[in-house]
C-alpha cells in the first residue's frame, strides 16, 4: 500500500524519477511508453463498450443494462489507472537496473472480460426467448 | 539493462549526424511510438463521439449539454497531450522519455470520460 502511494506521488513528479539510477536506452523507454498507450487504448475500448451497451441495447431491462455498462466502465477506469501505475513502475525498475515488475492484472482483466461476454450471451439469448 | 548499451551510443550519434539516411533509427522506435499516440487519439475520438451521442440522446437538456461539453473538453485535453508528445517525437535527435505529468493527464482524461459515462447511465 505504501509502495502504491509512493507510485501515485511519482505520477505527478517527473524530476523524482530522473533522480533515481541512470537513464536507460531511450528505445526501452519508448517501448514502455507504447505498452502504456496500448493499455490506454484497451481502457478506452472498454469505456466505449460501456457507452455502446447503454446506447445500443435499449430493449434490455434497466438493471441489466446499467450493470453491464457500469462493469465495463469500471474495468476501463481500473485499466487506465493501472496503465500509468505500471508505466511508472517499469520506468523506475529500468532506471535502477532491476527486473521489470510482474503483474496479475492481465489475467484478472481477461477473466472479467470473459464474464462480461458470457453475461452478454445470456442476456441476448434470454432476450430472444422472452 | 545496466551499463551503457550500444543502442544509447548509437542514439547519441544519431542526434549528431547530419546525413538523413544515417539519422534513421533502424528500429523506427520514435515513429512507432508516434503512431501509437495517433492510434490512441483515434480511440479517444471514438469514445468521445459515443459520449456525445449518449449525452444528447433523447432530446437536449441541461445535464446532457453539460456532459457533452465536458467530454469535448476532455477530448481536447487528450489531444493537446498527444500533440505535444508527437511534436517531441518528430523532432530531431534522441527523444526524451515521456513525462509522468503527461501520462497522468492522459489517464485522468480517460477516467473522467468514464465518470461522465457512469453519470449518463444513471
Amino acid at each position: 500500500m505504501i509502495d502504491f502511494v509512493r507510485n501515485v506521488q511519482l505520477w505527478f513528479a517527473p524530476q523524482e524519477i530522473s533522480e533515481e539510477g541512470r537513464t536507460p536506452d531511450y528505445r526501452f523507454s519508448l517501448a514502455n511508453e507504447r505498452t502504456f498507450l496500448a493499455w490506454l487504448r484497451t481502457a478506452l475500448a472498454l469505456i466505449g463498450g460501456g457507452f455502446a451497451v447503454d446506447q445500443f441495447l435499449p430493449h434490455l431491462r434497466w438493471a441489466w443494462r446499467a450493470g453491464l455498462a457500469l462493469a465495463l466502465l469500471a474495468a476501463g477506469v481500473l485499466c487506465s489507472l493501472r496503465a500509468v501505475n505500471h508505466w511508472v513502475r517499469c520506468e523506475r525498475a529500468m532506471r535502477r537496473g532491476e527486473d521489470l515488475p510482474v503483474s496479475r492484472f492481465p489475467a484478472l482483466l481477461s477473466i472479467a472480460v470473459a464474464i462480461v461476454a458470457v453475461a452478454m450471451v445470456v442476456v441476448v439469448i434470454a432476450g430472444w426467448a422472452g | 539493462m545496466g551499463g551503457v548499451s550500444p543502442g544509447a551510443d548509437r542514439g547519441a550519434e544519431r542526434g549528431a549526424a547530419t546525413d538523413p539516411a544515417q539519422n534513421r533509427d533502424p528500429g523506427l522506435q520514435p515513429e512507432r511510438t508516434r503512431l501509437a499516440w495517433r492510434r490512441t487519439t483515434l480511440s479517444s475520438t471514438v469514445a468521445a463521439v459515443l459520449a456525445m451521442k449518449a449525452s444528447l440522446h433523447g432530446g437536449v437538456h441541461v445535464q446532457g449539454v453539460v456532459v457533452c461539453a465536458l467530454c469535448c473538453a476532455l477530448w481536447l485535453g487528450f489531444l493537446a497531450v498527444a500533440h505535444l508528445r508527437i511534436r517531441t517525437l518528430t523532432a530531431e535527435g534522441v527523444p526524451p522519455a515521456l513525462a509522468p505529468r503527461h501520462a497522468t493527464t492522459a489517464v485522468l482524461c480517460t477516467v473522467a470520460v468514464a465518470v461522465c459515462a457512469a453519470v449518463l447511465v444513471y
